[in-house]
């Protein structure tokens, strides 16, 4: 269940491109063709899913504070290297990009000739990196559900750029106003078509609702804990 | 050889600092090359932070430093660099940056380096920093170099402020948290007339339509940038 939530909650309630505004340059530079547009989607589905339980590794036994401590023994309990994520996951998202590429060539041609020219562009996709930095502001809590927040992050993307590219293809037709071909009538479609996005925003709003009364539930034993505390201090003091 | 080359440099030096290409360099992004919208990079931070004034100003600069800090590294860098292994190189010089901005930004502003959240870091993944870097510093000396990283962050700085003027004047009614249109409360000012904040403007996908109107004034102003 939490795993479908997750999965649900990141292809449409935190789109990539229409919540958060990532991978946003390649979205406007390669969705002229819906062909293209599907190679670089299936490319960052096919990344993020490597990359953030990657990055989830690295931060849970190397950068969180105490993260060494849980390996290596006690006396490194008190380091710190938050700050080395940025660099450590570029640097993790880079190399594993090559390593893909290479991978992939060596074992699937017909795949690597069809991704080809768009793994390289995914290192520096927006997208790929946002995914593992929010994997760490969000705390996703286990390895699983890293998996499945890199993959469910990756189709969102995937199901936005196919989304414009189809639109553009059609919209070529359409008598729009000279100064806003091209560039200018995208972001406006985009615009468009998150505010379509927000709706989904209601999907799961039945589970906070859910939540909620249990919140009241344990405040409502909290006050019954501290006055039957007051009683016995009262009955102590007799 | 040698002669022809000392004579190149020595030409190289006598150049002005300002001369005119290297004005040119910097003035060229803020309107008829601009990053945003003719380039078409760096947008993702650009529109997701510009809900108020202070945000984008803030993000403008941390911009400016990495682009013109890291583009003289890059440009230093050029001819060591092999090619194959660039990305990787030209990815660590702006994490570095990145990392120094992000640690400056919560030693000094915390509220707002909360408010950022992970756009900091992704500065890193930036178009405009990668592009700037492969299309420019790459083949140029280190001076101009550094022009082009003002120019472009500039021209990128001036889009963000323009569409977080806006957003935050016609979402919230301020500008930088000065209640600049009266008290929407107690109905002074502009309220008093009967005015509504339009709360709309502060959702995100204000700001892609804010930019594609910008696009729009900018390309019907001058027609040489209309797309076919």
């Amino acid at each position: 269940m939490e795993h479908l939530e997750l999965f649900f909650k990141s292809i449409f309630i935190d789109n990539m491109v229409f919540a958060t505004f990532l991978g946003m340059c390649s979205y406007l530079a390669v969705s002229k063709k819906v062909s293209t547009a599907v190679g670089l989607g299936a490319a960052v589905i096919f990344v993020m899913a490597i990359t953030v339980p990657m990055n989830w590794l690295l931060d849970q036994y190397i950068l969180q504070p105490g993260a060494l401590g849980k390996w290596l023994g006690a006396e490194y309990a008190d380091y710190d290297l938050s700050f080395l994520s940025f660099i450590l996951f570029i640097a993790t998202i880079a190399t594993m990009v090559q390593l893909v590429e290479i991978v992939v060539e060596k074992f699937s041609p017909s795949l690597y000739n069809s991704l080809g020219i768009f793994l390289p562009l995914i290192a520096v996709n927006c997208a790929i990196l946002g995914g593992s930095l929010f994997m760490q502001s969000r705390e996703i809590p286990t390895f699983t559900m890293a998996i499945n927040y890199g993959i469910s992050s990756g189709i969102g993307w995937f199901l936005a750029i196919l989304a414009i590219a189809a639109i553009r293809e059609k919209i070529r037709y359409s008598a729009v106003p000279a100064p806003l071909r091209g560039l200018g009538i995208t972001f406006i479609l985009t615009g468009l078509m998150a505010i379509g996005f927000m709706s989904f925003g209601g999907m799961l709003t039945g589970d906070e609702g859910n939540k909620k009364p249990q919140q009241e539930n344990t405040q409502a034993e909290a006050e019954e804990l501290i006055e039957k505390d007051h009683e016995m201090v009262v009955n102590t003091n007799k | 050889m040698a002669e022809v080359i000392e004579k190149k440099a020595s030409e190289k030096q006598s150049e002005p600092l300002f001369s005119k290409k290297n004005k040119g360099l910097m003035t060229d992004p803020l309107f008829d090359n601009n990053p945003i919208t003719i380039q078409v990079l760096g947008i993702c931070s650009a529109l997701a932070i510009t809900a108020e004034l202070k945000a984008s100003i803030v993000m403008s600069v941390a911009v400016l430093f990495v682009l013109s800090i890291g583009n003289v590294v890059i440009s230093l860098m050029r001819n060591i660099i092999p090619s194959k292994i660039r990305i990787i190189v030209q990815l660590v010089v702006v994490a570095t940056l990145v990392i120094v901005v992000d640690l400056v930004l919560k030693a000094f502003a915390y509220e707002l380096s909360k408010q950022l959240s992970v756009f900091v870091g992704l500065i890193i993944t930036n178009c405009i920093i990668m592009g700037r870097f492969e299309a420019f510093a790459l083949g140029n000396g280190p001076w101009k170099s550094f022009l082009d990283g003002l120019g472009n962050a500039a021209g990128y700085g001036l889009i963000l402020i323009l569409v977080g003027f806006f957003r935050e004047l016609l979402g919230s009614g301020t500008l930088l948290g000065i209640k600049v249109l009266g008290d929407p409360i107690e109905k002074t000012g502009l309220y008093a007339l009967g005015y509504e904040n339009n709360g709309f403007m502060l959702l995100a996908p204000m700001a892609l339509i804010t930019v594609g109107i910008i696009i729009w004034i900018q390309r019907s102003r001058n027609k040489s940038l209309i797309e076919n």
